[in-house]
């Protein structure tokens, strides 16, 4: 499979990345990007310590961000499968905002297959719009491919409608070739706008602008050569708005304007929402924002 | 053989580490002589952006400090300057000064330091109070730091001024974020090599340096910043009001047409502390 999807030149990549960063973005651009961002944002809350209460307070945050009407609200909320029909219950079956959760055993997956998909079963059953499930690591790293793919087919399955999101942990799968690979072996089986995922968000390295620009050429190879467009979300680690900038730039110079929605791209994120209302806070009264005038977000990542 | 001269970058002195502008835009700074000395950073607002979230970084483990430990690192810092006296009387007489006017000017400095390192662990006792009510109530009021507090030196006595307006506002753990004299600002070049070796921990205090014109609108409004003091002319203090009355911040500002003098007595004392203390009055209910 290596040899057909063709290796990842490393360098070019942290060379193109590099100059991601260099744009200059102001006024008018800048806020459209950040209103972008906002409405892009799957705000996650992925604690052991996580209750009902906390889930209906961020389903809030999710359906009004902030007093000013003009800013959207963000595309998911994105919780564990137990929370799900609370989130359900918080922001109602007539909802902008989609509710994702994880299943499969996240974050690690070691658990039988039938123990996942009855997870999966479970939260769409309590009204989950989007699945984010985990490759089995342990197998693709063996070079059991076959078993990887099945498994994402089966879970695809088991999602019905519901939109599925394949995280790959890049952090776990070591270098950029795997990283397309993992991608690659993902998107032959999903269907047009499912996602690949960069990460948990619960190991060390999370998504960096490499990781997304490795994972969005594929996309885009993947595009051309079958006409299938598979969306994208790189999860944990963004922070600012600054980086969810960077990243939006990447799409649209490798992507075009059609990834720039939140149907195609995504930012899996807790802190980054405030970041992002604090700067357009800022470009609408030209005076820089204190970050506690944004209520406190979920810190897991 | 001839040796090329080493001449030093000045570098301002944020968040812990030596930076030049975002920017990258200097301006020259002439010597007493009016021959070309260095270039020196041209602070913008994004470098007093960038300086203000180090100085929030820093400023609850500051805060969380002992008042003991704040005081010793106040006083080592006192100890820094006296051991480098000569680079600073050096860095004096870029801007002009006589060698016995910068020995008079540093030792008042070192002083100031000694001062209000003394206060660190006395002023609470001093400015907080039991209070007597007519109810069962053990009523008492205490002082908290307000937080991230701007500053904007004067243009004379660019070390000694400097040192009077940061030392009040870190005695009591506040972070700093202090904009240099703009024709003498070397001294707070090399008063940031002092600091980086004071134990100080970074981003405590930040010092740029730049044009008054292009950053006092943004201290009036950037609503992180708690408090602002110093040194303003007319039309930055009606700049710096208009500013922190949108962000309701608390201003103690001298008059820059007025004149000071920074040696004196009276440039030290207790209510420069208290300028940048918020008090927190506590009712706690007493058994019969």
């Amino acid at each position: 499979m290596f040899n057909e999807i063709g290796p990842v030149d490393g360098v070019g990549i942290e060379e193109r990345v590099a100059k991601y960063t260099t744009r200059s973005i102001k006024k008018n651009a800048k806020l459209f990007g950040l209103k972008l961002a906002t409405s892009m944002v799957d705000l996650t809350t992925l604690e052991g310590k996580d209750t009902p209460g906390k889930v209906a307070s961020l389903c809030q945050k999710a359906l009004s961000p902030h007093d000013d009407p003009s800013i959207p609200t963000v595309a998911a909320v994105c919780v564990y499968p137990s929370m799900v029909r609370h989130a359900r219950r918080a922001l109602g079956s007539a909802t902008p905002v989609r509710i994702a959760s994880v299943a499969t055993a996240f974050p690690s997956g070691q658990a039988p297959l039938r123990t996942r998909l009855a997870e999966v079963r479970a939260a769409v059953g309590d009204g989950a719009d989007e699945i984010d499930m985990v490759i089995n690591r342990g197998a693709f790293l063996a070079g059991e491919f076959q078993l990887v793919q099945d498994e994402i087919v089966a879970v695809r399955e088991t999602c019905g409608p519901a939109t599925l999101k394949v995280i790959l942990e890049v952090s776990e799968l070591e270098t950029y070739d795997n990283i397309r690979a993992a991608s690659f072996l993902a998107m032959r089986v999903l269907r047009p706008n499912d996602f690949i995922k960069t990460s948990t968000g619960k190991t060390s390295l999370n998504a960096t602008l490499g990781n997304n620009q490795v994972m969005i050429e594929a996309i885009r190879d993947f595009y051309l050569n079958t006409g299938t467009a598979i969306a994208m979300k790189p999860a944990g680690g963004i922070r600012t708005a600054k980086q969810a900038l960077q990243f939006l730039v990447a799409v649209k110079e490798t992507l075009g304007d059609d990834w720039l929605t939140n149907t195609r791209y995504r930012f899996g994120a807790s802190s980054l929402l405030n970041d992002l209302l604090r700067q357009i806070e800022k470009e609408r009264t030209g005076a820089y924002q204190a970050p506690y005038y944004f209520s406190e977000a979920a810190e897991s990542y | 053989m001839t040796r090329l001269p080493i001449t030093k970058t000045p570098k301002v002195y944020v968040g812990g580490a030596f930076i030049r502008s975002e920017s990258a835009r200097t301006f020259a700074l002439p010597d007493a002589a009016g021959n070309f000395f260095a270039n020196i950073p041209q602070c913008t607002r994004k470098d007093l952006r960038n300086a203000v979230e180090a100085a929030a970084k820093a400023g609850p483990g500051w805060a969380k400090r002992t008042a003991y430990n704040r005081g010793q690192i106040i006083y080592r810092l006192g100890e820094m300057l006296e051991a480098r006296k000569a680079d600073m009387a050096d860095a004096l007489a870029v801007g002009g000064a006589t060698k016995a006017a910068a020995a008079r000017e540093i030792t008042a400095t070192i002083d100031r330091l000694i001062y209000y390192a003394g206060w660190a662990d006395k002023y609470e006792q001093v400015l907080g109070s039991v209070n007597p009510v007519a109810a069962p109530y053990f009523n008492f009021t205490v002082t908290e730091p307000m937080g991230i507090i701007g500053l904007l030196a004067p243009e004379a006595a660019p070390l000694l001024a400097l040192i009077s307006l940061i030392a009040p506002a870190i005695t009591s753990g506040n972070t700093v974020v202090a904009l240099a004299s703009t024709t003498q600002p070397y001294p707070a070049i090399v008063l940031g090599e002092m600091l980086a070796t004071s134990d100080l921990p970074g981003g405590v205090v930040n010092l740029l340096t730049g044009y008054r014109k292009e950053l006092v609108p943004t201290f009036a409004t950037h609503t992180h910043l708690r408090g602002l003091g110093g040194v303003a002319s007319a039309a930055e203090r009606q700049t710096l009001k208009l500013g922190a009355a949108d962000s309701v911040k608390r201003v103690k500002l001298l008059k820059a047409e007025e004149p000071f003098d920074w040696f004196a007595e009276k440039a030290q004392g207790l209510y420069e502390v208290r300028d940048h203390l918020e008090f927190k009055t506590t009712w706690h209910p007493i058994g019969a």
